[in-house]
């Protein structure tokens, strides 16, 4: 399941809905994006994020789907933040509930990694100095790069 | 064709997309950007280096060299940067 939104989720529930009704599932991984307060030595007050509605979602259901092509998955979960956000703050959820531990660990692994350089989000940052564009990282490509089949 | 402007190239252009009307000879990616680039300044130093632009057509990712046509939407965007 997919979910771009401007509110905020709880883990614990949305794991706990993931996994409900389902004797299957014997593992669960799930990882947390937040907004950090330090970026390039530089305090960070907020964090703004734009993305493209209806490319966003589209992209997501396309990965989402190949995971569950790649992996023995019983559920997946992506949520993904827009909007103003502070230090602390959740920006992205990705869970994925399996038999076994290693299809939920790599695919959750690849979910995460495949986002990052190909969902169409944009970060500024605020700090004292004014607005930022965050730019790409090569070391996120390189992440990538190593679930290409 | 609409097109759409995210991230800093949207601050760069003012607007956040536009309705355009393009000549016939557009026949791709590349013409349509020379093409946008000719029309005034702030067009042309924001897509000054395309080397930093990613480029979708109906919301797919796509080459510079991929056909437009009428009816599509392109969008022009930073590399991403979510997660």
């Amino acid at each position: 399941m997919i979910r771009v939104q401007s509110a905020d989720f709880d883990v614990g529930l949305e794991l706990k809905k993931l996994t409900e009704g389902n004797r299957q599932i014997g593992a669960v991984t799930s990882f947390v994006g937040l907004v950090r307060d330090i970026a390039d030595k530089d305090t960070i007050s907020a964090m703004v994020l734009e993305h493209y509605p209806g490319m966003t979602e589209k992209q997501l259901a396309d990965i989402e789907h190949e995971a569950n092509q790649r992996w023995d998955l019983n559920s997946s979960l992506i949520i993904h933040r827009y909007g103003r956000l502070e230090p602390g703050d959740n920006i992205v959820l990705v869970a994925c509930a399996s038999s076994h531990r290693e299809s939920a660990f790599d695919a959750c692994h690849f979910l995460i990694d495949w986002l990052k350089t190909k969902a169409p989000f944009w970060k500024l940052e605020e700090t004292s100095e004014g607005g930022r564009w965050v730019e790409a990282k090569i070391k996120d490509d390189i992440a990538r790069a190593r679930w290409e089949k | 064709m609409n097109l759409l402007y995210f991230a800093w190239i949207r601050v760069k252009m003012g607007v956040s997309g536009e309705h355009i009307d393009p000549p016939k000879n557009i026949k791709d990616i590349k013409g349509l950007i020379d093409w946008i680039k000719q029309r005034n300044q702030i067009s042309n130093e924001a897509f000054s280096d395309i080397s930093n632009i990613r480029i979708a057509v109906n919301q797919e990712y796509v080459d510079i060299d991929h056909p437009v046509q009428a009816g599509d939407e392109i969008a022009f965007f930073p590399p991403v940067t979510g997660g």
